[in-house]
């Protein structure tokens, strides 16, 4: 039995009061040692930033590990506010809503391979505005650019740059997420 | 300016294609969409390993009970007709999501958004925001009491007017079953001039975002029951999945 999935729609304009969370930007904190920083911005087809895109990521801890734990959303137990993480437990998952020039930024940890030989990235869904259904990319660090070219070996080269995250300086990466046009980020559909 | 006329004709053209579940992310009636979607084929990928097929947790620390009640936490009862909205989440295998977030907003009774960027001349409504937050249960059934949301207008094109609807954002066990789309209230007049409802151009996948009243739902001198069951899309794998998830 395989019933028909119910039809996306669009996040919408307005969703800013209700998806994003406090620390929703901070898998770890950005104060943490091992802390790295992916950041960039989202931008539409005629090259102009998307200010009301919400991007969210998933991964495996430093140890590919891709149990997860709960708590991205904790709540303050008496006065029922998110009040972020606890900063032991890695939950594995972020938020995050474009600024209004649609620059947004993610401190977490790098992850780990998922399985003995795997490549590590982080999965990411793209919510906008606009976009009746969502978008799935990944961000590969600019140090797996090898292994990435093995595992999409089809994939020209130029598409796949778009997959990594360069390094701009220690722990800082580049991300742009481009929704059409030049340099149109790769996106992928999960069969 | 572009009128309701010519958004019903492009919407007629667009409607030729049919067959397909989710909306084409280019959809011409929706003006919105012609600079946010790609236009590269998205890429396959068949990995029974990869990443995308788990997906983050949730648990008691994530959501307290009173997140459920869009009415609560104000100091006092918003304005409109109580509600109350009920379903559960499943996977194409027809198996309960179980434990996994379910995030819904919306605008008042009035058809505002409690958002900066929603200057339409409707009240805002001091006792409503308007989101709430649940985890789904063993029989993957979540439920929310909320407030009916109103129609608003928008600036797609002339005499633009969404029908009321619930957002909703929902998680699966996989992040590849991620979704967020919209309820909608059955029987509304103005579901033929919505490009966004509109989008999804198969009939019985649309009145799939069309939430069923159900009278033994509503509660006597209180709210009206609505029941709205959710299917998760996702990749082939998490219909194979081995064990009771």
């Amino acid at each position: 039995m395989t019933l028909p999935p119910t039809p996306a729609q669009t996040v919408g304009p307005f969703y800013g009061y209700a998806l994003p969370f406090y620390g929703g930007d901070e898998i770890v904190p950005a104060t943490h040692p091992e802390a790295i920083t992916v950041h960039g911005y989202v931008f539409d087809g005629a090259g102009a930033p998307v200010p009301d895109a919400l991007v969210e990521t998933w991964q495996a801890d430093q140890h590919g590990s891709l149990a997860g734990a709960p708590g991205s959303l904790r709540h303050d137990p008496v006065t029922s506010t998110v009040i972020g993480r606890d900063g032991v437990r890695f939950t594995g998952f972020g938020r995050v809503p474009t600024d209004a020039d649609g620059h947004w930024a993610l401190h977490t940890l790098p992850p780990g391979a998922h399985r003995p030989g795997a490549t590590p990235y982080l999965a990411v869904a793209v919510f906008a505005r606009g976009l009746l259904h969502h978008l799935h990319t990944r961000i590969y660090l600019s140090e797996h650019a090898d292994a990435l070219a093995a595992d999409l070996p089809a994939l020209a080269a130029d598409r796949r740059a778009t997959l990594l995250a360069t390094l701009e300086r220690d722990r800082l990466y580049r991300f742009d997420i481009r929704l059409q046009g030049e340099g149109e980020t790769v996106f992928f559909d999960f069969q | 300016m572009t009128t309701q006329h010519e958004i019903d004709a492009a919407i007629a053209k667009a409607a030729t294609g049919g067959g397909a579940h989710h909306p084409a992310r280019d959809y011409p009636p929706y003006r919105s969409s012609a600079l946010r979607h790609p236009k590269q084929s998205l890429v396959p990928v068949v990995d029974p390993e990869a990443v995308e097929l788990t997906g983050p947790v949730f648990g008691v620390t994530d959501v307290t009970e009173l997140d459920r009640d869009l009415t609560l936490g104000h100091h006092g009862e918003p304005h409109g007709q109580r509600i109350t909205v009920s379903g559960r989440v499943l996977d194409r295998a027809g198996r309960p999501v179980r434990g996994q977030l379910v995030e819904i907003w919306q605008a008042n009774a009035a058809g505002r958004y409690a958002h900066h960027l929603d200057q339409h001349p409707a009240p805002l409504d001091p006792n409503f925001t308007g989101f709430g937050r649940c985890r789904t249960d063993d029989d993957g059934a979540y439920a929310f009491t909320t407030i009916r949301p109103g129609a608003y207008p928008w600036r797609n094109h002339v005499n633009a007017w969404r029908p009321a609807h619930i957002h909703f954002s929902l998680f699966g066990t996989a992040f590849a079953q991620r979704m967020v789309t919209q309820m909608y209230f059955p029987g509304d007049p103005l579901f033929p001039y919505d490009p966004v409802l509109q989008s999804v151009t198969d009939q019985s996948a649309r009145d799939q975002l069309v939430a069923e009243y159900v009278h033994d739902l509503s509660t006597p001198e209180w709210s009206l029951g609505y029941r709205w069951d959710v299917v998760l899309d996702g990749p082939s794998a998490t219909l194979f999945e081995d064990g009771d998830r």
